[in-house]
C-alpha cells in the first residue's frame, strides 16, 4: 500500500496500535512498549523491508534511538525514534526481524551501553570486553581531549 | 573404521594477507570446512564519531576522509550534504558536477582495487592486481592534479568543492576515459572466461535476494543478488538524475556476480563521467560560507551510493559550532553482518574468496 | 668432455673419481640453476605483470638472489616453543635431499650422468615422494594450524597426482622399451611430446601438482594459509625450504626435458646446452601458468586428479600399448596425426563430460 507522508503513516499506525505514535517532522516517535510490534507491522504488512540504519543519541536526560527503514517497492522511507531512560536502558532488539540489525545493535550497545533484549549475541564489538564506560555517552571523558579544555 | 576427529580453531588475522586490513576471524574448522565464524573487530577503531563531536563542522571534513580510505572523496560527500541540508547552504551547479566527476573517478579506483585484490585472494600471483593498479595509478594522478593529494583528498567543502579543475585536467580526463574501456576489455579477456576463475567463483557464496535485503546489505553485494537498488537512480542526490546510465545486477548472487557487477559499474561510471563533462556548466566551484558555521538546531540524514554500498551520515546539531552527534552508516560494516551467513559450511579457500568479494575497508568497519 | 668421462667409466677404479666429479657437478648445477631460476622467475613474472622486477643488485638484478640469500642466512632462527624440535630441524633436509637424488639419474649429455639406473623411472617416482614427506613433516612439526592444513593438502595432492604421473610414465616406458633414462632419451628420435601428446599433458599437470606450482600451489596458498607449510620457518631452515621449492622446479623441468622434449638431443649445440635450453623453456611454461592462473580449490584439484587425469592416463596407456602390440612398425606419418587427433578428441570429450557432471552437481 502507498503511504504518502508521516502524517498518513502515523494515523494509519494509530488505527492499529492506538496512542503512543507521535510525529516530529521527518521522524515518527514510538513508545517503547509498542515498538517491536510496530516494527513487525511495518516490515510485514507495509513493505518496509530494508533496515538501513540504527543509531543512538545521548540527550543527557534520555537516550534516543533512530531507526531508518526503507521500502524498496514504493521508495518510501520511515525514520522511527525511540526514547529510553538513561538508567539501565533496555530496548527491544529487532535482530529477529532484520538480520542486518545484529551488528548495528551490538555497536550501539558497545558505544552507548543500551541493552537490546533478546539479541542473540550482545557483546562489545569495536572495544574489548572489560572496557570501562561507553565512549559515545556525553559523560564519557576522553583524557587527551578533556585535559586541555 | 571411523577415525577420531576433532574440530580446531583457526585465527585468520588480524595480520593475514587476505583480510584487507586488520580484521580477525575466529574460525572453527572441521578439516577444511568452516563450522563457525566469529568476526573480531576494532583493531582500527579510532573513535571517529566521538572525534567528530569535539571538532567544528569544517574540521570534520578531513576526518571523514579516514573512514574508507580507498574512496575518500565519496566519504566527504554524505557529510557535506548533511551539513548543507542542516545549514541550508545552496551548492552551485558546477560544484555538483565536479563532485559527480570526482566521485565517479574514485568509484572506478575503488572497484579496481576490489577486483584486483579479489583476484589475489583467488591465487593469481598479483598479475591482475598489478594491471588494475596500473590504471588506478592513472586515476590517482588525475585526482592529484585537482586536489594535490593521492589518497586522502579532503576535497569537498560546505557549498562546493575545495578547488576547481585546472585547465589541463579535462583533456587528461578525456584521454583517460577514451583508453579506459579498452583496459576493461583487456581485464575481461584475462579473467571473464578463465575456467579456473569460473569454477572458483560461480555458485560460491550464494546470497539470496531476500537475505540480502533482510540483512541490510548494500552496494555490489545487494545488486549482485539481483536487487536493483542504487541510490543514484532510486533516490537521486546531487545531479545524478541528469545522467543516463544503467544499474548492473547479477542473477545468482554468487561471487562471480559481485565481480561482474563491479566490472559493469566501472563502465557505467565512465558513461556518467562522459556525460558530466559534456554538460559541465560554468560558474563558481563553491559559495562562501562562514568558517565556523552554526547550523540551526535539528537533525538530518543524508546518504550516497559509495563504492561499497549506501554510505549515510546522520548529524544532530544543537546550534553550536560542533555537531552534537555524528553517525556514519558504514556500508562495509553492515555488509559484514552477513559474514557468518555466507561462510559457514564453506571450504577455507572459498571463504577467503567470499570475504574478498564482500570488499571491505577496515577503516570504515571499525571507524 | 663426453668421451673423456666415458673412458673414465671403463675402469672400475675410476668409479669414485666419477662419483666425486658428478656429485660436485650436480650440486653446483642445482644451486646455480636455482639462483638463475629465482632470478628468471622474478624478472619474467614482473614482465608479465607490467612492472620491472629486481634490477638494482648487479647487472639486470642478477645478484638479487645472492643478496636475498645473505639476508636470509643472517636472520634470526626462530623455533616455536611448541614445535617438535627434531622434526623441525630434519624436515627441510628430508625435503631437499631427494631432489638431488633425482638429479643424479638425469642424463645431462650422452653418458654424462652420475648413475644410469636400469630402473630409472621407478627410482624417480619413488624418490620424488620422499620430498613430499619432508614437506609434510615440516608442516606438522611447526605446530601451526596453517601449516597443518598445508601439510594435509600436500599428502592429499601427492597421493592423487602420483598415480596419473606414474601411469603416463608407464606408457612412456612401453613406447621406449626401457626404464633407463639414457635409453628413453636415446629412443626419442622424435621427441615424446609429439609421439604422446596426451601423456605429456597428463605428466605436465601431474608434475605441476608434485612440485606445488600454480594452479596447484595449495600447499603454500599464500592468500589462504599465509605461507602454508613453511609458515613457522625462518632463517637458514626457511632458506632450505625455499631452495627445495626451486630445486623441485629444476627437477621438474629436467624431468619434462628428459622424458618428453628429447633430453640432450638436438642439432648443432652440444648436448648439455640443449638440455639447459629445454629446461629453461619448460620452466618458462611453468612461469606462464603461474602468472595467469588462479589457484584451484583442494576438492577441485582432487577431482581433476581422479576424474580427469587418471582416465586420460589410462586411455593413453591403453592406446600406446595397443599400438606397440599390433602396429609396432607403423609409420610416424600415420601414427602421429592419428594419435594427436585421438588425444584432442579424448581431452575435449572428457572435459565436456566433466563439465556436464559438475553442472548437475552444482545445481
Amino acid at each position: 500500500m502507498n503511504i504518502a507522508d508521516n502524517q498518513e503513516l502515523s494515523s494509519h499506525l494509530r488505527t492499529h496500535f492506538g496512542e503512543g505514535i507521535i510525529v516530529h517532522g521527518e521522524y515518527v516517535e514510538i513508545t517503547i512498549g509498542k515498538f517491536e510490534r510496530v516494527a513487525k507491522y511495518l516490515k510485514e504488512s507495509l513493505g518496509y523491508e530494508f533496515l538501513s540504519m540504527i543509531t543512538a543519541i545521548d540527550y543527557i536526560d534520555y537516550f534516543e534511538l533512530v531507526y531508518r527503514i526503507e521500502a524498496f517497492q514504493n521508495k518510501a522511507t520511515v525514520q522511527l525514534k525511540l526514547k529510553c531512560e538513561k538508567v539501565k536502558p533496555v530496548v527491544p532488539s529487532l535482530s529477529h526481524l532484520w538480520y542486518g540489525a545484529r551488528l548495528q545493535e551490538r555497536e550501539v550497545y558497545d558505544l552507548f551501553g543500551i541493552e537490546f533484549s533478546n539479541h542473540p549475541n550482545l557483546k562489545r564489538i569495536v572495544l574489548w570486553e572489560g572496557f570501562q564506560g561507553y565512549p559515545l555517552r556525553k559523560d564519557f571523558k576522553v583524557k587527551s581531549y578533556d585535559a586541555g579544555n | 573404521m571411523t577415525l577420531a576427529t576433532e574440530q580446531f580453531i583457526l585465527n585468520i588475522g588480524p595480520l593475514h594477507p587476505s583480510t584487507h586490513g586488520v580484521f580477525r576471524m575466529r574460525v572453527t574448522m572441521d578439516g577444511e570446512t568452516i563450522q563457525d565464524v566469529e568476526p573480531v573487530f576494532g583493531y582500527l577503531h579510532r573513535g571517529l564519531e566521538k572525534l567528530c563531536e569535539s571538532h567544528t563542522y569544517k574540521q570534520n571534513i578531513p576526518i571523514t576522509d579516514r573512514l574508507d580510505y580507498v574512496s575518500a572523496i565519496n566519504n566527504n560527500w554524505p557529510y557535506v550534504m548533511a551539513v548543507e541540508k542542516l545549514a541550508e547552504i545552496q551548492v552551485p551547479l558546477r560544484a555538483e558536477y565536479l563532485r559527480v566527476i570526482m566521485g565517479e573517478l574514485q568509484r572506478i579506483a575503488s572497484h579496481l582495487l576490489a577486483v584486483g585484490s579479489l583476484m589475489n585472494d583467488m591465487g593469481v600471483f598479483y598479475t591482475a592486481f598489478m594491471y588494475m593498479f596500473r590504471e588506478r595509478e592513472k586515476i590517482i594522478d588525475l585526482l592529484e592534479m585537482v586536489t594535490g593529494q593521492r589518497l586522502l583528498y579532503n576535497y569537498m567543502r560546505f557549498g562546493g568543492v575545495s578547488m576547481d579543475f585546472p585547465a589541463e585536467f579535462i583533456p587528461a580526463l578525456k584521454r583517460f576515459l577514451n583508453i579506459m574501456p579498452s583496459y576493461l576489455d583487456e581485464y575481461d579477456s584475462m579473467m571473464a572466461d578463465n575456467e579456473i576463475l569460473l569454477s572458483r567463483t560461480k555458485g560460491i557464496g550464494i546470497l539470496t535476494p531476500e537475505m540480502a535485503v533482510n540483512s541490510s546489505a548494500s552496494g555490489p553485494l545487494l545488486r549482485g543478488s539481483g536487487v536493483k537498488w542504487d541510490l543514484r537512480k532510486d533516490a537521486p542526490y546531487s545531479v545524478y538524475d541528469r545522467f543516463d546510465f544503467d544499474i548492473p545486477t547479477g542473477n545468482n548472487g554468487d561471487c562471480y556476480d559481485r565481480y561482474r557487477v563491479r566490472m559493469e559499474e566501472m563502465r557505467q561510471s565512465i558513461r556518467i563521467i562522459n556525460q558530466a563533462i559534456e554538460q559541465l556548466p560554468s560558474g563558481k566551484e563553491k559559495v562562501m560560507v562562514p568558517l565556523r558555521i552554526r547550523p540551526p538546531k535539528g537533525e538530518t540524514y543524508s546518504q550516497i551510493e559509495a563504492p561499497r554500498g549506501i554510505l549515510g551520515c546522520y548529524i544532530v546539531s544543537d546550534g553550536s559550532t560542533k555537531p552534537y552527534r555524528c553517525h556514519f552508516r558504514a556500508p562495509a560494516f553492515i555488509n559484514l553482518t552477513l559474514l557468518q551467513e555466507l561462510l559457514i559450511g564453506q571450504k577455507l579457500a572459498d571463504a577467503i574468496i567470499i570475504f574478498g568479494s564482500i570488499d571491505l575497508s577496515m577503516g570504515e568497519v571499525d571507524r | 668432455m663426453n668421451n673423456w668421462l666415458i673412458s673414465l667409466d671403463n675402469s672400475v677404479g675410476n668409479f669414485w673419481l666419477q662419483f666425486l666429479i658428478m656429485a660436485v657437478f650436480i650440486i653446483a648445477f642445482v644451486m646455480s640453476s636455482v639462483i638463475m631460476f629465482i632470478w628468471t622467475e622474478r624478472r619474467v613474472i614482473a614482465r608479465f605483470q607490467a612492472r620491472l622486477g629486481p634490477n638494482r643488485a648487479g647487472p639486470f638484478g642478477l645478484f638479487q638472489a645472492i643478496a636475498d640469500t645473505v639476508k636470509i642466512l643472517t636472520k634470526e632462527d626462530i623455533i616455536p616453543s611448541l614445535a617438535d624440535r627434531v622434526l623441525f630441524w630434519t624436515a627441510p633436509a628430508i625435503a631437499f635431499i631427494p631432489t638431488l637424488m633425482i638429479m643424479a639419474t638425469i642424463p645431462f649429455m650422452n653418458g654424462f650422468q652420475m648413475v644410469d639406473l636400469n630402473v630409472g623411472v621407478l627410482f624417480i617416482s619413488a624418490v620424488s615422494a620422499i620430498s613430499a614427506i619432508g614437506i609434510f613433516l615440516s608442516g606438522v612439526a611447526g605446530n601451526n594450524k596453517y601449516s597443518l592444513i598445508g601439510a594435509m593438502r600436500e599428502i592429499a595432492q601427492l597421493i592423487s597426482f602420483e598415480i596419473p604421473m606414474v601411469l603416463s610414465l608407464a606408457s612412456l616406458v612401453i613406447a621406449c622399451g626401457s626404464m633407463s633414462l639414457t635409453q628413453i632419451v636415446a629412443a626419442q628420435n622424435v621427441p615424446n611430446i609429439i609421439l604422446q601428446p596426451l601423456g605429456f599433458v597428463v605428466f605436465m599437470v601431474a608434475i605441476l601438482a608434485e612440485i606445488n606450482r600454480t594452479p596447484f600451489d595449495l600447499v603454500e596458498a599464500d592468500s589462504e594459509l599465509t605461507c602454508g607449510f613453511n609458515t613457522e620457518y625462518s632463517g637458514m631452515k626457511f632458506a632450505l625450504l625455499y631452495l627445495t621449492e626451486y630445486s623441485e622446479a629444476v627437477v621438474g623441468a629436467a624431468l619434462i626435458t628428459t622424458f618428453f622434449l628429447g633430453g640432450w638431443r638436438g642439432p648443432f649445440l652440444p648436448g648439455i646446452m640443449w638440455f639447459v635450453v629445454k629446461m629453461i623453456a619448460s620452466f618458462m611454461f611453468i612461469l606462464w601458468l603461474r602468472s595467469t592462473l588462479p589457484r584451484l580449490r583442494i576438492d577441485q584439484s582432487m577431482h581433476l586428479a581422479w576424474k580427469g587425469l587418471l582416465p586420460l592416463a589410462l586411455v593413453n596407456l591403453f592406446v600406446i600399448a595397443l599400438k606397440n602390440v599390433f602396429f609396432p612398425d607403423l609409420s610416424l606419418w600415420i601414427s602421429v596425426p592419428v594419435y594427436i587427433l585421438v588425444s584432442v578428441l579424448v581431452i575435449l570429450l572428457w572435459a565436456g563430460f566433466l563439465r556436464k557432471g559438475r553442472k548437475s552437481l552444482v545445481v
